[in-house]
């Protein structure tokens, strides 16, 4: 018997706790679940089985460097936004061994340096997250030479992706143009409405998956239910970043004072970078056993707040924080499109949430441009 | 009834080849070469580069550098690199023996442009350990004399000690190439020019509409390159540097060598000055 799955491109219904027959379908055919949950105050991405592992009731309280988490006490599912992780914990892992090499009398030999990794089903990702994957696609599988880790865990990830009706103090997808609703990129896309959940299907995959879930047709109420709060939902930005003619702006005032006023303030702690979801850079380190036999060639995250990160020998060429901080942000919005045609900002604010001294990059753009 | 429950790996970019130390040569005070031959057939037959490119030098258990090619690009079976002692992976290289076998990956990184200077003059300017990455060109030009128009090289060191390959620069001039080495110091068996490089242009009278500079040293030196060629009227389009910066994958992966837009890895480390000029003076950049 042909399993009723719904069309592509169509949008229904399911009843919320049927989730879980989803979350059931996926783990059948082989996904690992990966999505939002409470760990340690503060809502992170981690493997789930069950939909009651997701932070349910639950929102979260944002600001620059402040970050609290609240319960709601009305059962929404999806009621908050981003928080420290990013999909690239997975997608380009921390800490990864690129291959293996054993001494053989005066030679070596180079092998793989990891078993295949998993399938995964991303839980939860938000339009600005779609648009961060797509920036780091650009970077690891349009270039030249294709990261075979990151092409790996990409090409066979499931993405059920969820449009923010509630915007966080520290976002602004929408100056980015990254959200809040999901456009694309994605294989379901879910609004939480107050008794279900609409879902757009946007692969066949996706289509599959919702099987045995009870989905019916979407009605014209909760169409335009969901339509009306993604509206509202583009209004309630916490932030937003004017990015007419940024490059420039910033090329032009590579020796602005403003560079000097944020030094003050920033402690070069590269938490930005790490909690960014687009930032790639990485450092490559050798890890050998006592005998010096076996190493390990391992890729773990660098930062260019790291004042190591340019050395060339004899010293490090971005001594000062003034000069590391011009590079993040001149890279993060400037020179990334010349990189890659497109900003390495997607407006999900975490630099901000995350900067032990809420430094605002918003704020510091507006400065630049004499607005501040 | 799905795909299986994990994914295929494409074998990882940045892993290395074993290659056989053929030969070792000192060149000055801390600056060696080594010969280097892919020990696996089909990758030492098929691989080929163009001058100024560079390859990944990898020691297990110390790490990978990134180091120019010296040598002749029509034989590329024999890969010189000619190195200077400065970190950790330089320093246990030259602990290394002849039959020692280390970790090569390349070619990486743009070339001078020697397709585009066909018919035009070629000032090359070199300091220090700035030579080793030219030398390829001066190959090729040799190789295709008759293809170039005037070619000087002005080869600047420190010290009488510290210039590179002097024992090459009789064969280069019978190719037609004016060779004119300078020292910051000279000691008592120095019987040539004194000075910095850049003051070597004052001797030349290059016709800007011809000319292409090719510069390769330290920094501070390449801005004097650029000034002088600048003001005999050089065409900013027409100046190539290389430059250097902090490498750890050679691929564009891992950030480390971005100057401004430009990842020297993969459109660098060979650079036209008008690419590069609104940042080249941008300190701390």
């Amino acid at each position: 018997m042909t399993p009723h799955i719904p069309p592509l491109n169509a949008h229904v219904v399911i009843d919320k706790p049927a989730l879980q027959t989803l979350f059931d379908a996926l783990q059948t055919a082989g996904y690992t679940l990966i999505g939002p949950t409470i760990r340690e105050e503060a809502i992170v991405y981690d493997e789930i089985g069950r939909i009651e592992e997701l932070p349910i009731g639950w929102t979260d309280e944002q600001g620059p460097g402040h970050y609290r988490l609240h319960e709601r006490g009305d059962g929404r599912y999806f009621a908050y936004v981003v928080g420290p992780h990013s999909w690239k914990k997975y997608l380009y892992p921390a800490r990864l061994t690129l291959f293996r090499t054993r001494r053989q009398d005066k030679s070596f030999t180079v092998e793989t340096g990891e078993e295949p990794p998993p399938k995964y089903a991303f839980i939860g990702a938000r339009g600005c997250e779609l648009a961060a994957i797509a920036v780091q696609d650009r970077v690891f599988l349009e270039g030249p030479i294709q990261a075979a880790t990151y092409k790996a865990r990409r090409e066979h990830a499931f993405l059920l992706a969820v449009n923010c009706t509630e915007p966080g103090e520290t976002c602004f997808c929408v100056s980015m143009n990254s959200g809040p609703r999901c456009e694309s990129g994605f294989d379901l896309a879910l609004t939480e409405l107050d008794d279900v959940f609409l879902l757009q299907v946007g692969s066949q995959i996706g289509a599959e998956m919702l099987a045995g879930s009870g989905w019916r047709p979407a009605g014209a109420f909760e169409l335009s239910h969901a339509r009306r709060l993604l509206a509202e939902a583009e209004t309630q930005m916490g932030r937003t970043l004017e990015t007419r003619d940024l490059p420039n702006l910033l090329y032009d005032n590579l020796d602005h004072p403003r560079w000097d006023e944020v030094a003050e303030r920033c402690l070069s702690c590269m938490n930005c970078t790490m909690v960014c979801p687009t930032c790639f850079c990485a450092d490559i380190t050798d890890v050998s056993d006592l005998s010096g036999e076996n190493t390990a060639r391992v890729r773990v995250w660098d930062s260019c707040f790291n004042p190591d990160f340019s050395y060339v020998h004899g010293g490090n060429l971005r001594p000062s924080i003034r000069a590391r901080y011009r590079q993040w942000l001149t890279h993060k919005l400037a020179s990334w499109i010349d990189q890659f045609g497109t900003s390495g900002c997607v407006g999900c604010g975490r630099c901000i949430t995350w900067c032990p001294v809420g430094i605002d990059l918003t704020e510091e753009v507006a400065a630049i441009r004499g607005e501040g | 009834m799905y795909a299986p429950q994990t994914t295929t790996m494409a074998p990882e970019p940045m892993m290395p080849f074993p290659a056989l130390i053929t030969d070792i040569k000192e060149e000055a005070p801390g600056v060696t070469t080594y010969a280097l031959e892919f020990e696996d057939t089909a990758v030492r037959q098929s691989f080929t580069f163009q001058p100024g490119q560079f390859n990944m030098l990898y020691l297990p258990g110390i790490g990978e550098a990134a180091i120019s090619i010296s040598s002749d690009p029509g034989q590329p079976e024999t890969l010189l690199h000619t190195i200077r002692v400065a970190g950790n992976v330089t320093q246990a290289i030259a602990r290394l023996d002849v039959g020692d076998v280390i970790g090569l990956r390349g070619p990486y990184g743009s070339a001078w442009p020697l397709a585009h200077a066909r018919g035009l003059d070629i000032i090359m300017v070199a300091g220090g350990i700035g030579l080793p990455p030219l030398r390829p060109a001066i190959y090729h030009i040799i190789h295709h004399r008759q293809e170039y128009g005037q070619v000087t090289v002005l080869v600047g060191a420190r010290e009488p000690a510290d210039l590179m390959f002097p024992g090459e620069y009789d064969a280069w001039r019978e190719q037609g190439i004016e060779v004119l080495p300078t020292v910051d110091r000279a000691d008592d068996s120095w019987e040539g020019r004194v000075g910095v490089v850049p003051m070597l242009f004052y001797s030349l009278r290059p016709d800007p509409r011809k000319t292409m500079i090719f510069t390769c040293g330290p920094e501070i030196m390449m801005r004097f390159v650029v000034y002088e060629a600048l003001a005999r009227r050089v065409p900013k389009e027409r100046i190539y540097l290389s430059l250097e910066r902090n490498m750890k994958c050679a691929i564009g992966f891992c950030g480390h060598c971005q100057f401004g837009p430009t990842f020297l890895c993969k459109e660098g480390p060979v650079l036209s000055y008008n690419q590069i000029e609104p940042f080249f003076s941008v300190e701390e950049f």
